[in-house]
């Protein structure tokens, strides 16, 4: 027996003396449980993140950011939100990992290890933008089901790999292809080998696109494991989870990819809008695809106590999806007079970029300073929320900061 | 050799024997413990590409499940009251307590949730301690209505300079 599961055992046995309790039908659950209550490591030093990060869950791991940790243009890994949907991978070998492009639509089944994707391909670096799905999901009413993410769900980092596209074509796609779908090294949360935490992936179109990359290295480095070392899909723009981690498999199929978290309300949105709180069957809902605009400011952190005459100078980023943010207001008087922001072009198209403004406060009080951005079809960020969903996706209402001139 | 003699030769072999035997068993004892109290202590080398992952398997912590500080139960988090021991057994196994202690819904919604985890997640049949638990989510964990937009909470006010 190994240490670790006689340790669990004996732990599992000394729960049951302490708590004065059995675990509740124990005999039903299957073998290799160990309650959580027995896992207690410390996530900033296992992952290397900043201690104002915030937790939301520690099994799976889903840590925050918060919007003024978020200041640098090219986000570093200690400030990077963490989303895992399973278990990290156990025994991650780069000797023997390999990449296996298959499917309906595949004119061939091909594997490449890692030293032949890195070496055979041209590499490219890019600025993504990746978002959660659910970021801001806290906010809505009724409350969504998951991970309560506040505004730090998003980072802006420099990912360095191969285009999709070309192992894609070295393998040969057939015409009748629609979709492609990622497979990866992830255990799901019951343990059971037959299930696959997360399986997404996106249409043709934008498996095709320049900025599409099977990624070794973040920030220039190898990906983080909790970013999915040591190959990355990463698909900016889009829901996070379409950026799968620790890739293995990615199948090239003709229908619109059918894996775990594909299906039901899972990345999915009503296709029409409904009431807050409305029931939406499965076949009602649509597949997020390029995410909404946005913006945050990240500097100066909310709770800013000024004195009158002192120029506040904000700054932040803006964001939206497929397309380029266009503009960059500001208002301090809860949205009835909208001020320009400097804005940046982005380094590279799904980059974000960077606004600022300089704010004069006319008399003492209290104020919220609040940031829009509208994207390069016209649209803005709502003041409110958005349209209500059943799982709390796509809240792109305007970020604020509190400030008190006195 | 007498009988006498042989049986003494063979009540010394006896002896030994079990000198032996309770020496091992009590080595294995001691050895037992120090492991269990010094998680740390590594038996086997690893193999050298030594993830994140095995860190977060070494690391188990010992249990002190009752305490209970200011009402909530401080190794959960969760909120005490009854059922709380039904919840921690059948909802922290697979997935943490802050999955749940983050969330708020109606008891509809929690038995919805419940239902998910048994059609896709392999969560076993809850038995007569559903309704127990789904008390314990609906009392503790219900949604409070938060309007279109909350006021602005902020923890720490600052000078800026």
């Amino acid at each position: 027996m190994r240490r670790r599961e006689f340790i669990g055992k004996a732990a599992l046995a000394s729960f049951t003396l302490t708590a004065g309790t059995g675990i509740v039908y124990g005999e039903l659950m299957p073998k290799g449980y160990v309650p959580l209550l027995m896992q207690d490591p410390d996530p900033f030093k296992m992952f290397s993140i900043d201690k104002d990060m915030t937790v939301l869950n520690d099994r799976p791991w889903n840590i925050e950011s918060k919007a003024h940790l978020l200041n640098d243009a090219v986000t570093p890994n200690k400030f990077m939100f963490i989303r895992n949907n399973g278990l990290l991978p156990e025994a991650i070998d780069v000797d023997t990992w390999t990449l296996t492009i298959d499917g309906e639509s595949a004119k061939q089944k091909k594997t490449y290890t890692l030293n032949e994707l890195k070496t055979r391909f041209p590499q490219y670096t890019y600025h993504l933008t990746l978002e959660c799905g659910g970021n801001g999901r806290k906010e809505f009413n009724p409350p969504a089901k998951g991970n309560q993410w506040g505004v730090g769900a998003v980072h802006c980092s420099k990912w360095t790999g191969i285009r999709l596209r070309d192992v894609l074509e070295d393998v040969g796609v057939k015409n009748d292809a629609v979709y492609i779908g990622y497979h990866a090294a992830d255990i799901h949360l019951s343990r059971s080998p037959d299930k696959e935490p997360i399986s997404r992936g996106c249409p043709m179109e934008k498996a095709y696109q320049d900025e599409t990359l099977l990624a070794f290295q973040l920030n220039g480095e190898d990906i983080p494991l909790a970013h999915g070392y040591p190959l990355r899909l990463v698909a900016g723009g889009w829901p996070a989870s379409v950026s799968g981690k620790w890739v293995q498999r990615i199948s090239i199929r003709n229908i619109v990819h059918d894996g775990t978290k594909m299906m039901g309300t899972a990345y999915r949105v009503p296709c029409k809008p409904v009431a807050p709180g409305e029931k939406v069957a499965d076949e009602d809902m649509c597949i997020i695809e390029s995410m909404p605009v946005k913006s945050l400011i990240t500097y100066p952190k909310t709770g800013a106590l000024l004195t009158l005459g002192q120029e506040l100078t904000i700054n932040g980023h803006a964001w939206a999806g497929e397309l380029e943010v266009a503009k960059m207001e500001y208002s301090i008087d809860f949205g009835s007079t909208w001020h320009a922001c400097e804005l940046k072009a982005p380094v590279n198209r799904l980059a974000w970029q960077q606004f600022s403004a300089n704010i004069s406060f006319p008399q003492e009080g209290y104020y919220e300073v609040w940031a829009k951005a509208t994207d390069s079809n016209g649209k803005s960020q709502p003041m409110l929320l958005p349209g209500w969903n059943p799982k709390g996706y796509l809240n792109n209402a305007c970020h604020r900061i509190a400030v008190k001139v006195s | 050799m007498s009988k006498k003699e042989d049986f003494l030769q063979q009540l010394k072999t006896l002896s030994n024997s079990l000198v032996w035997l309770s020496s091992i068993i009590l080595f294995i004892g001691i050895f037992i413990l120090v492991m269990a109290l010094n998680p740390d202590i590594k038996l086997f080398k690893s193999s050298p590409e030594i993830t994140e992952a095995d860190v977060e398997k070494d690391t188990i912590v010992n249990i002190n499940s009752n305490d209970i500080k200011d009402g909530i139960h401080t190794e959960t988090g969760f909120v005490a009251g009854d059922g709380l021991d039904e919840v921690i057994g059948n909802c922290t196994n697979c997935h943490s307590a802050k999955l749940v202690t983050q969330n708020r819904m109606s008891r509809d919604g929690w038995l919805a949730t419940i239902r998910w985890m048994q059609e896709t997640q392999n969560l076993w049949d809850l038995g007569d301690q559903e309704d127990i638990i789904l008390d314990y989510l609906a009392t503790h964990y219900a949604p409070e209505d938060k309007g279109r937009r909350e006021n602005l909470i902020v923890e720490e006010w600052y000078e800026l300079k």
